[in-house]
């Protein structure tokens, strides 16, 4: 069947199965890997993008789902060259060593501060909740995301 | 900073410097292994059993080949010519040890679920995954062996051609006459002896496992992309295994999202894709999906600990005596067996302990996924438990956990001290980390407060715990691992080069991961040579690019491979210094190098920059007589020692009795890593550590049934915590710097993990004590803690109402006769 | 985590969807947020042949006043729910139970109907509108009817929705002002409860929802009943579990799941 998705405000199809996977339509399809899958059980978060404006786990959605929506991977977040807000807090924090967890890790935080844009910081922790990282500990993490709120 | 700049005074190292791994990794432009787009390649599916036990009576692939997408299939038997030896382990601790010889795929007989049967090669990964459930196995099951004391006693033996599921018992006893270990137990004023579980632990890296082998259409060689810690190990070994040209096999190992030990092995599907792409003249890639990542990755830990203590009326440590029961799994992967030995030398932690040690490891097969090298490997078991007999010991004796290790540390003055062991501790100031944390985690308020809070009735009791440790690392003197059967040697190696336009390229045999070493090494090299961070590449991961090295574990990337890369440095301006002296007409004497720039002292308008001098041995017009052209470096550096880190954690909980809910209040971690190159690295480091030991204290399990089928196979079950889980992480440190190597650094990576898990266990057992608990089995969910506390309870003969300071005595310690 | 191969249609309106799923019979399952088919399907526990998805039927999301109660159309997302002010007014129990379910990405997608539908004892809302003495509506060939939660949870991850039935509303009473507490009981906060308590209490009114305490959620009516004629916490909970059928697990034995129902049961009580 074909998709159509706007991704990175551009639009894209692709002629895949019924049960092909989001997370597989924009990693194998339309090449845009940065987006990771880490578990099959809707866990660990790595497969976070944003469909149609909210964070979503691209592995427990149906490219079919998609069809026809907006679509934001980490690919598209940096503009002309400038890191995103959240990126540059990553990278100022240290909130990131392997980087495998970090694109779902940097969707989610982005659409957690659209909707609280000014968290504690266990209003963070509980807001990452389903998002996993094996390297950080979490610390400078939870540390990036509340200076990207402040700044 | 560039090379035409002035000179800046402002030293590099220390500095807090942002990493230049990051834009990749947060813009999604690093490529995984999984990300590697390679057309046309196979995708390998391999079939597992589902039995932890069992005979293969018959294989039925006729199903599966001639599913839509599949190209082949094969069953172990039909690939027994691809392997020219088993799958390797490289250490045979004992000259007797048992090592089943085993190979990708099984052909007889499996020997634990997820053990690999045959496997499919189809053009899509969703067709192979439709195609191996096709592949018909008949088994006859067999009873499987799941407990470390069931597998003892022989009752089931799984490898029938070793006659035992023993491999091996490995004793280390030193004692200054013979019998001084029994006569310290039996002249002893106070003894311990407690057993404790190390749980098996998943490691659970984010990144599942994943392959790509490539090969060149015409003329043999092959590329193996895989998601490693160890390209340049794998290369030797799969060489060997598959009895290639290793000139032939180049391994990469792309970004990695995570190792801790996990993918630092050689393994079944490395040696398939490999080979099968040389047999079918195509790329050949493989993912794990997270629950075969569960089965198929090798497990961590899995120990049965028996420690006593003896200890003199002052609490000082006479003798110590260790028993482990070590759980191979059902196959020894690269390291098996090994990893419970490199505990061996830590039992008696930061103490001094004088020569009355008795430790004897007995290693075991089970029908359960091998187990391997998992973040500490065999250093967090060690440290757990003395760190909690310690604590024991000082409530036999009747003092706080602090005085009682305040006893008993090595002294600052004694370093470099001789341990009992034979090895040499380099340095240490374990008083100053512990008062260090204990200021950080206001320790004597809290025991006051615990004397209000933790009063009879009271649901919410308040604990703190501790523990002091020393780590080991910088894996490891050549000769050391020779003594102890370990088959490859602990050396490092690095290449610098100043290329002819200025600029600096590090070639370094280490693999990161997501330690940084980009960023660190640029910032080695460019303290050395005096160029900015900026112009350092640093070359790495690829066998063809840096051709030597032993790869990323243990701790050792610093202290060994960065200090190689200081010492290249060293030759290089060593080199450069003789150019200069040529073309400046000058001593080599007289040069002094800073800022990097070759001035002549006393004639500071006579200079040479390093940028010049680079040029000028690229176009070799004028290089003393006999010199070659070109300036690089290149040192290979074999560790003279291990190195010593150490520190102490401090933790602070409240225990919810009614529930068995454990809050963690407060942790502190003061680590003394030596001298920190980048502390915002070292500081992740230490955070990564602390919430992995902290997450096996309180979450983390590998759970089977009694048929050797793992119950804890996703990331739903298995309890990675997340960030809404943990707390955060207040530092602090000292800075010993190592006298071994001349940027004074010891490593940090295992540290955190080293010191988590007694840390939590000793603050969750203080806050009970009150209760008559006296332990909590790993991890410390609400329901262990619950029963522990209802059992205490119910057998509780002691003080009901206490306080932590005057902690209940009807512990396992008994007092022994005094010297009669 | 590749589902088995499916046939896959949309369907634009409830009605369509019934007709869809009377065609394709037996092997047909509706897809609404698929957070928790999805789930089964990749593990291959779950392998339909057709899946109807009606994710895209725009009037089946709604919540409502309506006067004594507050509609609310079954593929409302968990995210409206919990955000919802007319739920917060209303019916704030629901809206902060919510809150727990999955984690925000999960609430972006998962609508409450698929949740009730899949009928897992250890969910959240299923407990939750139980406690509230929800009504579900669903729809059929041959017209809607309603069915009271009590009457809904037939076994274990079994609703007495038809196979040719589809979840179109479901009505919480208003809560007028009633104290309520929600208590979920996990290891970690992006698991499903241990144990969880949904509680409130309006004078001589009272509900309680155990979740993860049955193979089916549990009104803990002996306990509801006790508080509501003026038990104390203490004596009310300690009949927590009498209507419970716990079960063993990774997390908990039975006598632990019990010993858990009544001191979380106690505590949401104490708390109102």
């Amino acid at each position: 069947m074909e998709i159509t998705v706007t991704v990175n405000g551009t639009q894209r199809s692709a002629d895949v199965e019924p049960r092909t996977l989001l997370v597989h339509l924009v990693r194998d399809h339309l090449g845009l890997t940065g987006t990771n899958v880490g578990c099959d059980t809707s866990s660990c978060g790595a497969c976070t993008l944003h469909l149609d404006g909210e964070s979503v786990k691209s592995c427990t959605l149906l490219a079919a789902q998609a069809d026809g929506g907006e679509i934001t991977t980490i690919e598209g977040l940096a503009r002309d060259g400038e890191l995103h807000p959240m990126q540059q807090a990553f990278m100022e924090n240290h909130g990131l060593q392997c980087g495998f967890c970090t694109p779902g890790m940097i969707m989610a935080a982005t659409s957690l501060l659209d909707e609280q844009p000014n968290p504690t910081e266990e209003d963070v922790r509980i807001g990452l909740e389903g998002n996993l990282c094996r390297c950080t500990g979490y610390h400078n993490i939870v540390q990036a995301v509340l200076a990207c709120a402040k700044g | 900073m560039t090379l035409t700049d002035a000179p800046t005074t402002t030293s590099v190292i220390g500095q807090r410097l942002l990493r230049k791994e990051d834009p990749a990794l947060l813009t999604g432009e690093a490529r995984f292994t999984d990300d590697l787009q390679l057309p046309g390649a196979l995708h390998l599916i391999v079939a597992r059993s589902p039995y932890a036990h069992a005979r293969i009576t018959r294989i039925d692939t006729s199903a599966a080949a001639a599913a839509p997408g599949v190209v082949a299939v094969y069953t172990g038997a039909d690939l027994t010519d691809l392997w020219a030896a088993p799958m390797p382990c490289a250490w045979p601790v004992t000259d007797d040890m048992k090592n089943p010889a085993h190979y990708p795929l099984a052909v007889d007989k499996v020997n634990y679920v997820g053990d690999g049967v045959a496997c499919v090669l189809a053009t899509s990964n969703a067709a192979g995954r439709d195609a191996v459930e096709l592949i018909d196995v008949e088994y006859e099951p067999l009873e499987a062996v799941v407990g470390l004391e069931e597998a003892l006693s022989d009752r089931v033996v799984i490898h029938e051609d070793l006659g035992t599921n023993a491999s091996y018992t490995w004793p280390l006893v030193v004692e200054e006459q013979e019998g001084a270990v029994d006569r310290a137990f039996a002249d002893a004023a106070f003894t311990v002896k407690e057993r404790y579980v190390q749980q098996r632990l998943i490691p659970m890296a984010m990144e599942p496992r994943a392959v790509a082998a490539v090969p060149q259409p015409f003329g043999g060689d092959i590329t193996l992309y895989t998601a490693t810690q160890v390209p340049h190990i794998l290369k030797v070994m799969t060489a060997i295994t598959l009895g290639i040209p290793e000139h032939q096999l180049r391994v990469v190992a792309p970004a990695v999202g995570g190792g801790f030990g996990s993918k630092l092995n050689v393994y079944a599907e490395e040696l398939l894709c490999t080979a099968l792409s040389r047999k079918h003249h195509l790329p050949v890639r493989w993912t794990e999906e997270r629950s075969e990542n569960s089965m198929a990755t090798i497990h961590g830990r899995g120990q049965i600990q028996d420690i006593e203590l003896a200890a003199d009326a002052d609490g000082k440590l006479t003798a110590l005596r260790v028993r482990l029961l070590a759980d191979m799994g059902a196959y020894l992967q690269l390291v098996t067996p090994g990893i419970p030995l490199l505990g061996a030398f830590l039992y008696a932690g930061v103490y001094h302990l004088p020569k009355a040690f008795s430790f004897s490891c007995t290693s075991v097969f089970t029908n359960l996924t091998p187990t391997d090298a998992y973040r500490g490997a065999g250093r967090p078991e060690a440290t757990y438990a003395i760190e909690r007999a310690m604590n024991t010991l000082a409530a036999a004796v009747g003092v706080d956990p602090r005085e009682i290790r305040r006893r008993n540390y090595i002294p600052k003055e004694a370093y470099p001290y001789e341990a009992y062991t034979g090895l040499t501790y380099d340095s240490g100031d374990h008083i100053k980390a512990a008062d260090i944390a204990a200021d950080l985690a206001d320790y004597d308020g809290i025991r006051a407060k615990q004397k209000d809070q933790n009063v009879e009735g009271s649901t919410t009791r308040l604990g703190i715990g501790m523990c002091s440790y020393f780590e080991m690392c910088g894996l490891a003197p050549s000769r050391v691992l020779a003594s102890l059967n370990y088959s490859a040697g602990g050396w490092e190696a690095a290449t610098v080069r100043v290329l002819p336009t200025s600029k600096i390229q590090v070639v370094t045999g280490t693999t990161p991961h997501g330690q940084g070493h980009e960023t660190s090494w640029s910032m080695i090299a460019a303290e050395k040579l005096g160029v900015a961070v900026e112009d350092v590449d640093v070359l790495h991961s690829d066998t063809a690019i840096s051709p030597l090295g032993l790869d990323t574990y243990g701790s050792r990337s610093l202290p060994v491979g960065g200090v190689a890369v200081a010492m290249a440095c060293d030759k290089v301006i060593d080199k450069a210094k003789l150019i200069a002296a040529h073309q400046l007409e000058a001593s080599a004497e007289d040069l002094e190098f800073s800022g990097g720039s070759f001035t002549v002292a006393g004639s500071p308008d006579k200079a040479l920059p390093l940028a010049a001098i680079a040029f000028e041995a690229f176009t070799a017009h004028d290089l003393p007589d006999g010199m070659e052209p070109n300036l690089e470096a290149h040192v290979t550096y074999d560790p003279p020692n291990f190195s010593w880190p150490f520190g102490t954690h401090m933790c602070v909980v409240e225990v919810d009795t009614e529930t068995g809910s454990v809050d963690v209040l407060k942790y502190v971690a003061v680590d003394d890593c030596g001298v920190q190159i980048n502390p915002l690295i070292v500081e992740g480091q230490v955070h990564g550590g602390v919430i992995q030991g902290l997450a096996q204290a309180l979450f983390e399990g590998a759970v089977y049934d009694a048929d050797g089928n793992l119950q804890t196979a996703t990331l739903a079950d298995y309890l990675v915590p997340a960030a809404s889980d943990v707390p955060s992480i207040t530092l602090g440190h000292s800075v010993t710097p190592s006298p071994t190597n001349q940027l004074g650094v010891k490593g940090v990576g295992e540290a955190g993990t080293i010191g988590a898990a007694p840390t939590v266990i000793n603050a969750i057992v203080d806050a009970l004590s009150g209760l008559g608990v006296t332990d909590v089995k790993m991890p410390a969910s609400p329901i262990n803690v619950w029963t522990a506390i209802a059992e205490a309870t119910a057998s509780n003969n002691g003080d009901v109402g206490g306080t932590a300071s005057a902690p209940d005595t009807s512990t396992s310690a008994t007092s022994g006769e005094a010297d009669q | 985590m590749i589902p088995a191969k499916f046939d896959y249609v949309r369907a634009g309106s409830a009605e369509e969807a019934i007709r869809l799923i009377g065609e394709h019979g037996d092997e047909a399952k509706f897809l609404a947020g698929g957070h928790s088919l999805l789930p089964l399907m990749k593990l291959r526990l779950a392998q339909p042949s057709v899946l109807i998805d009606i994710g895209r039927i725009r009037d089946l999301s709604y919540i409502e006043d309506k006067g004594d109660h507050v509609a609310i159309g079954a593929l409302t997302r968990h995210h409206d729910v919990e955000h919802s002010d007319v739920l917060a007014e209303h019916a704030p129990l629901l809206a902060h139970a919510t809150k727990h379910v999955g984690d925000p990405q999960v609430r972006h997608r998962g609508t409450i109907g698929g949740s009730l539908a899949h009928a897992d004892p250890a969910s959240d809302l299923p407990a939750t509108t139980l406690a509230l003495g929800a009504t579900y509506v669903a729809a059929g060939p041959n017209g809607t009817r309603e069915i009271a939660a009590g009457d809904f949870y037939e076994s274990f991850m079994t609703s007495a929705l038809a196979p040719d039935e589809l979840l179109t509303e479901i009505r919480v009473p208003k809560m007028n002002g009633a104290k309520w507490n929600f208590q979920k009981f996990n290891r970690r906060a992006l698991d499903w409860a241990i144990v969880g308590v949904a509680a409130w209490r309006n004078g001589e009114s009272a509900g309680i929802g155990l979740v993860n305490m049955a193979g089916t959620p549990v009104f803990a009516t002996a306990a509801a009943e006790a508080i509501a004629s003026g038990a104390s916490p203490e004596d009310a909970a300690e009949h927590a579990a009498d209507e419970a059928d716990p079960q063993a697990d990774l997390n908990a034995s039975v006598e632990y799941r019990v010993h858990l129902a009544k001191v979380l049961t106690r505590r949401a009580l104490e708390a109102i």
